[in-house]
């Protein structure tokens, strides 16, 4: 607009009235990163269109891949274990591929997150954009993967004769905590993964341990009691739990899971966003 | 020619210093960088990329910065662009946000097509989707590649990415545009269409700064300039005293 001299501010999103930028009157970082991602909401539509088309385009099966590609790793864990542990669960497919549906959700987007930052490095150097953008579009590219995967798994679950009730429209719900989960994750690695880019090594191993260390593949009732403890301080096993109890068990998730589930997505949520946000303008000035 | 000092500022740089923290500078790896911190050798250097430069740009000027390398053309760049927030001092921008020119390919996917490639480039430059519907044939139009939108960008020659990737920027009549380096590249014919639509912009009172090497470019184009010098303003004003205070600075 006209007027150079300084039109009365309010605490408008970029501080100062709309089309005034002023460097001493920026709300909180914390603040001011929700206030640009809802401008620049389309931006973060685009990430993922954009995520999903690659994805597709660059794979000679297209969508049947994202669908092959976890039901062969079902196919040769089920031939496996439903041997280890005979009788011990039933419709063990159902049992294995919910679980795995979640984790490889949880694994892909916490590490696109930090790949998607370091591409998007050369562009936060010279333009602004609400840096979460990154990391928030790949969570959302793995919802809309998952959300397509969950067409094979009910077929899965229909053909091995598992329940299907009404509890599955529970699904959302630790979908979404699962996704906040991975967001809060994504937001902390992709921090530290922008000055030291052997973190995203580094993670590939620590998921690896992770990934055994929760009850995905064997039901928790094969640790040894000593062992148990471990369940309660890993905030996996809660938010895969919650997934499969509609899917497996057609029941809703038990109050406890949810519970304890919901403090670990909100609470990891909650310090990603407060540290990368913190640690956001000074990524953006690695020279 | 237009007299800039009749009209409002655009860009004010309120006595602003900015410093570089380089934490970990030398380390490129966390676990080594873990290992030093434990023995107490992390060190860290801080460096002033700009010292108290106090700077006032007008509507429908087009400013220049010049410098050698280091001397803080670009930390001054990004301040106005608001990837950096200043240590010291303060910026205003009226005008904002702000359109930058990216260098070739910055904030474009080679996979995906020219048209979805637009769509992605002005929502990164903070535009609505609606927007873009809107603007889209104008922006194919400018950048005279109406034949082959469909096809995947990693076809197009660079003199045609940098064609796109201007008509997007310059798609909704920035107030300030900010321009490093990058209109030398593409074709003759087609800076010249560039140049003509920057002066356009001046004519509404839209304002251009820009960074570049090449002196004579700013002579020829700029209404005022600064030289920077390791990040201390050593002259500003006309643009012929400035890059001879320059130039002689860099002979001697």
């Amino acid at each position: 607009m006209q007027g150079g001299t300084a039109i009365p501010l309010s605490s408008h999103a970029v501080g100062g009235t709309a089309d005034v930028y002023d460097s001493s009157r920026l709300p909180p970082a914390y603040l001011r990163e929700l206030y640009e991602l809802v401008r620049y909401r389309d931006l973060v539509v685009q990430l993922v269109s954009r995520d999903i088309r690659t994805r597709y385009k660059r794979s000679v099966l297209g969508v049947a891949w994202t669908f092959l590609n976890p039901l062969l790793m079902m196919a040769v864990l089920t031939l496996v274990f439903s041997r280890v542990f005979r009788g011990d669960i039933q419709h063990y497919a159902v049992y294995l591929l919910s679980a795995q549906l979640v984790w490889i959700f949880f694994a892909q987007s916490t590490t696109q997150a930090m790949n998607s930052l370091i591409w998007g490095g050369a562009l936060i150097t010279k333009i602004y954009l609400p840096r979460s953008v990154f990391a928030l579009s790949q969570v959302g590219a793995g919802l809309v993967n998952l959300t397509l995967a969950l067409v094979p798994l009910l077929l899965i679950s229909f053909v091995s004769g598992a329940p299907i009730t009404w509890a599955l429209l529970w699904l959302p719900v630790p979908m979404l905590l699962v996704a906040c989960f991975a967001l809060g994750v994504g937001l902390v690695l992709s921090t530290v993964a922008i000055s030291f880019p052997d973190v995203v090594e580094m993670y590939q191993v620590a998921l690896t341990a992770w990934y055994f260390l929760t009850p995905i593949i064997y039901p928790v009732a094969a640790l040894p009691d000593s062992m148990r403890w471990l369940m309660n301080l890993n905030p996996a096993y809660y938010l895969v739990e919650a997934f499969r109890a509609p899917v497996y068990a057609g029941l809703p998730p038990e109050p406890m899971t949810l519970i304890a589930g919901t403090v670990a997505a909100v609470g990891v949520l909650a310090l990603g966003w407060f540290w990368f946000t913190s640690a956001a303008d000074d990524l953006a000035a690695r020279a | 020619m237009l007299e800039p000092a009749a009209f409002p500022e655009a860009v004010r740089i309120d006595n602003v210093s900015f410093r570089y923290r380089h934490h970990h500078e030398r380390f490129t790896s966390l676990k080594e960088y873990a290992i030093r911190r434990i023995q107490g050798r992390v060190r860290r250097s801080d460096v002033w990329a700009l010292r108290d430069v106090d700077v006032a740009v007008r509507q429908g000027e087009v400013f220049g910065i010049v410098g050698a390398n280091g001397a803080g053309k670009s930390t001054l760049l990004r301040l106005i662009a608001g990837v950096l927030r200043p240590t010291r001092g303060r910026v205003v921008v009226h005008g904002w946000p702000v359109s930058p020119l990216l260098e070739i390919g910055a904030g474009f996917h080679p996979d995906l097509s020219g048209r979805e490639n637009v769509y992605l480039n002005a929502t990164l430059l903070g535009h609505t989707k609606r927007d873009v519907d809107e603007r889209l044939d104008s922006i194919v139009d400018f950048a005279e590649l109406g034949d082959v939108m469909d096809e995947p960008l990693r076809t197009y020659s660079s003199g045609m990415i940098v064609r796109l990737g201007f008509s997007v920027a310059t798609e909704w009549e920035p107030k300030v545009l900010l321009v490093d380096e990058v209109l030398a590249v593409g074709d003759e014919a087609f800076q010249k269409k560039c140049w003509a639509r920057i002066q356009g912009f001046r004519q509404q009172l839209a304002t251009v700064v820009l960074v570049s090497h090449q002196l004579s470019y700013v002579l020829a184009t700029c209404s005022r300039a600064v030289w920077l010098d390791r990040g201390v303003v050593r002259a500003l004003g006309e643009p012929n005293a400035v890059v001879n205070a320059y130039r002689d600075a860099a002979a001697g």
